[in-house]
């Protein structure tokens, strides 16, 4: 039968030599090999005090986002409630009053903006969505914690930007 | 009997008892360690400096485990299993000599619970009841799997035997004397090893030492658990605990009677030219016995995360159709010799 490319090998089947049936000498070269790994550089990463490098485009925890004069780019729109394939964020709008125009953009804002972080997947759709460029997935990895409504993030709590840019 | 004379085996005794319990948990550590080493990563690191502290983790955690006995099970089977492969692994280290006497004023005092005179007769009888524990623990877990893999167990313990009592009567015939004590002072300084004396010997018998601890390249009892079933699978808690533990002590005992039958147990070179006095040459005789026993714990450990194992059908032809046949011609051929030497090098 004629081989289509000439990349196959015929494997040798020769009877084993006396060496090689009493195995002792391949055993002796692979206790050799794994000796030597025990001198080289370990693999392990020594988490949480170092970090493996991440590349640029990777979604950590969600952050509200703030324009140049301070106030908060979030007008509760809903847009990225409605495009999470998970349902995880949840929000309640309010009307901006006078005396608050330095905290807001417009003059709907996010009274209550939460987001649960177990149903969260950190696809990113909700910041492709959003159209004011306010909610961003910029943050540090999610960290373990013990009860399940820890977990939902609200404003106030991780979901915010510091005060002051 | 006089009171002094039971105290002092007490407190051998209870000695004895902690070193081999203490180094059987470390031992579980140092496998994790020696494991991650090889394997080009670092071990635990978190429990303590180094990981130190694991062992007493896994303890506590093995201890706070729910006991689960199933119903159909005999109960008292059960529990009787692994408390019987414990007891067998501990009583095993009480004839060897962990160095020469101590003298303390003017009482001698033997660093060896009991100078019996068929010291590895009797390490023998209680490495064959070891089998006993593996054989109750896959019958009482009312398990299929449990009790092929407990019967493949045992039928692997019983044929390695013979290969170790072969290689024993090639070294009883250079030694001329079973009794441990014996042995072990015959091997002063470092030319009168037995292992310069016994190389094929020694071979043999490491090799079915390893097929007695289940030890990988021998441990299709233990891999039939990750695959199937053996005899630990319906064990939960300490129960399985003292079923690793068990193996743990075996593996020290082991290399403690390796260390001893041709490695000259508590003698290092240029013993008696130091001009020490006794009790020092004892105590470092001691920390060489232990150094020994480290080696050989490193080398059970080594060869497990190098070798692959033997399939079933491999190990049983390697056990009677090589290793036994090995043990008579090392016995011929050590006779041989020792007729030789007789006639020619008197």
């Amino acid at each position: 039968m004629e081989s289509l490319s000439n990349r196959k090998k015929v494997i040798e089947q020769k009877p084993m030599t006396f060496a090689e049936r009493i195995y002792l000498p391949v055993i002796l070269k692979g206790l050799a090999i794994t000796f030597k790994h025990m001198f080289k550089k370990k693999a392990t990463t020594f988490y949480p005090e170092e970090l493996r490098p991440m590349s640029e485009n990777w979604r950590g925890l969600h952050s509200l986002k703030r324009d140049e004069n301070g106030k908060e780019r979030c007008t509760a729109c809903g847009l990225c409630a409605l495009a999470c394939p998970a349902e995880a964020i949840t929000m309640i709008a309010a009307e901006r009053k006078k005396g608050e125009e330095h905290l807001y953009r417009e003059e709907k804002y996010a009274a209550v903006y939460e987001v649960n972080m177990l149903r969260c997947i950190f696809c990113g759709l909700c910041e492709e969505a959003c159209p004011k460029e306010a909610i961003y997935l910029d943050g540090p990895f999610l960290e373990a914690d013990y009860l399940r409504k820890d977990f939902i993030f609200g404003k106030d709590k991780l979901v915010e930007e510091p005060l002051k840019p | 009997m006089e009171l002094s004379f039971v105290i002092e085996k007490f407190v051998l005794v209870t000695v004895i008892f902690l070193i081999s319990l203490t180094i059987a948990a470390y031992s579980t550590l140092a496998e994790r360690k020696i494991a991650a080493f090889l394997q080009g990563r670092v071990g635990p690191h978190r429990a303590g400096w180094g990981g130190m502290f694991q062992p007493l983790a896994d303890g506590a955690k093995m201890f706070f485990k729910e006991e689960i006995i199933p119903t159909q099970s005999n109960p008292f089977l059960f529990i009787a299993g692994p408390s019987l492969a414990l007891l067998t692994a501990l009583i095993g280290s009480a004839v060897i000599p962990f160095g020469q006497a101590l003298t303390i004023g003017d009482k001698v005092i033997p660093l060896q619970v009991a100078d019996i005179d068929v010291g590895i007769l009797y390490i023998f009888g209680v490495v064959s009841l070891g089998v006993y524990g593996i054989m109750i623990g896959g019958w009482a877990s009312n398990n299929k799997f449990s009790l092929m893999g407990a019967v493949r167990a045992a039928s692997q313990n019983i044929s390695y035997e013979i290969g170790m009592g072969l290689s024993i009567i090639a070294l009883l015939m250079v030694t001329g004397s079973l009794s441990l004590k014996t042995i072990a002072e015959q091997q002063s300084g470092f030319v009168n090893w037995n292992i310069w004396a016994q190389p094929l010997g020694f071979l043999v018998f490491i090799t079915c030492a390893f097929a007695e601890c289940n030890r990988t390249p021998f441990d299709l009892p233990e891999s039939e658990n990750e695959l199937v079933g053996g005899y630990h699978t319906e064990y939960s808690g300490m129960k399985l605990g003292g079923f690793l533990f068990a193996e743990y002590i075996n593996m020290f005992v082991s290399s403690a009677v390796m260390a001893t039958l041709y490695f000259g147990g508590y003698n290092f070179p240029f013993m008696n030219d130091l001009g020490l006095s006794p009790n020092i040459i004892t105590i470092i005789g001691v920390l060489f016995l232990f150094a020994k026993i480290f080696f050989f714990i490193f080398f059970f450990m080594w060869v497990r995360w190098t070798v692959p194992r033997f399939r079933y059908d491999q190990l049983m032809n390697l056990g009677w159709k090589v290793l036994i046949p090995l043990g008579i011609a090392n016995i011929v051929l050590t006779g041989i010799w020792i007729v030789v030497k007789d006639i020619y090098f008197k």
